[in-house]
């Protein structure tokens, strides 16, 4: 019961398919910021914070920043699930289950805010 | 480890009773990995370590972007060795967790689920992944 009240959506097929769509928005996001580097290997700084400025980034970094948040709960909910059980840990589990997760999610809220504060507030 | 079923399952806490005595065993440390459970364990151990690794690279990032003194302590601290290796480690592991994902992305359009093709994609995955960690280091160092 709890192993569903902490998934994403609480639905696994929810789940499964936001994980696929935030990895190819993750995977594009990724490809972006490695590509302008090789473009321009010796960018100054002005240069640098120009390509974070730009309105049509600003959106690709917060979209991405959402996709990491959701994929990252998704990635470590499954990760506890099938790690942090009775199996290994007794009767303790579900106890330390719900301990990690509420680690993992309050990690995800501070790099959303975080996030949100370097991409849209500098 | 051999463990009887019923008993230690998740699953089967609350009203439902599964009768099935047949033994399970999920002992990891008794199991011979496949290439493909090797690829798929390391995607995973990628996943978390990059999810730790996100406050690294967020703030890096909120220090270069903030000032032009920022923009240059970094540039800084990249010629420290130890940086320069975290750094290096971390883009592995989102390089690594990019090529897994990628190959997972095909298998998910029913490509290579066969047991040949999963070794083929593992084999491609761990191939590439080698490429693109020595393309990194080279980058960096």
């Amino acid at each position: 019961m709890v192993t569903n009240a902490t998934s994403f959506s609480r639905s696994g097929l929810t789940d499964w398919l936001v994980q696929r769509l935030s990895a190819v928005v993750l995977g594009a996001y990724m490809l972006c910021i490695l590509g302008s580097f090789v473009v321009h290997p010796d960018m100054d700084y002005e240069q640098w914070r120009a390509l974070f400025a730009a309105d049509s980034m600003r959106i690709f970094s917060l979209l991405s920043l959402a996709a990491l948040c959701a994929h990252a709960w998704i990635g470590m909910w499954t990760v506890g699930t099938d790690y942090l059980t009775s199996l290994q840990f007794g009767k303790g589990a579900t106890s330390i289950r719900l301990a990690y997760q509420a680690i993992c999610i309050l990690l995800i809220a501070v790099y959303l805010i975080w996030g949100i504060r370097i991409f849209w507030g500098t | 480890m051999l463990v009887p079923y019923p008993e230690a399952h998740d699953s089967n806490i609350g009203k439902r009773i599964v009768k099935d005595t047949r033994p399970v065993n999920l002992d990891l440390t008794s199991v011979k990995f496949p290439l493909p459970a090797i690829t798929s364990i390391l995607h995973r151990i990628s996943g978390v370590a990059i999810f730790f690794g996100v406050a690294v690279l967020l703030y890096l990032l909120q220090l270069s972007l903030a000032s032009e003194a920022g923009f240059e302590q970094v540039q800084e601290y990249f010629t420290n060795p130890l940086v320069k290796l975290v750094v290096w480690l971390l883009l592995c592991g989102l390089l690594y967790h990019l090529i897994a994902g990628v190959k997972h992305l095909i298998m998910d359009f029913g490509i290579g689920e066969t047991k040949a093709g999963a070794k083929t994609g593992a084999i491609v995955t761990i191939a590439l992944s080698v490429v693109a960690f020595a393309v990194a280091g080279v980058w960096i160092w």
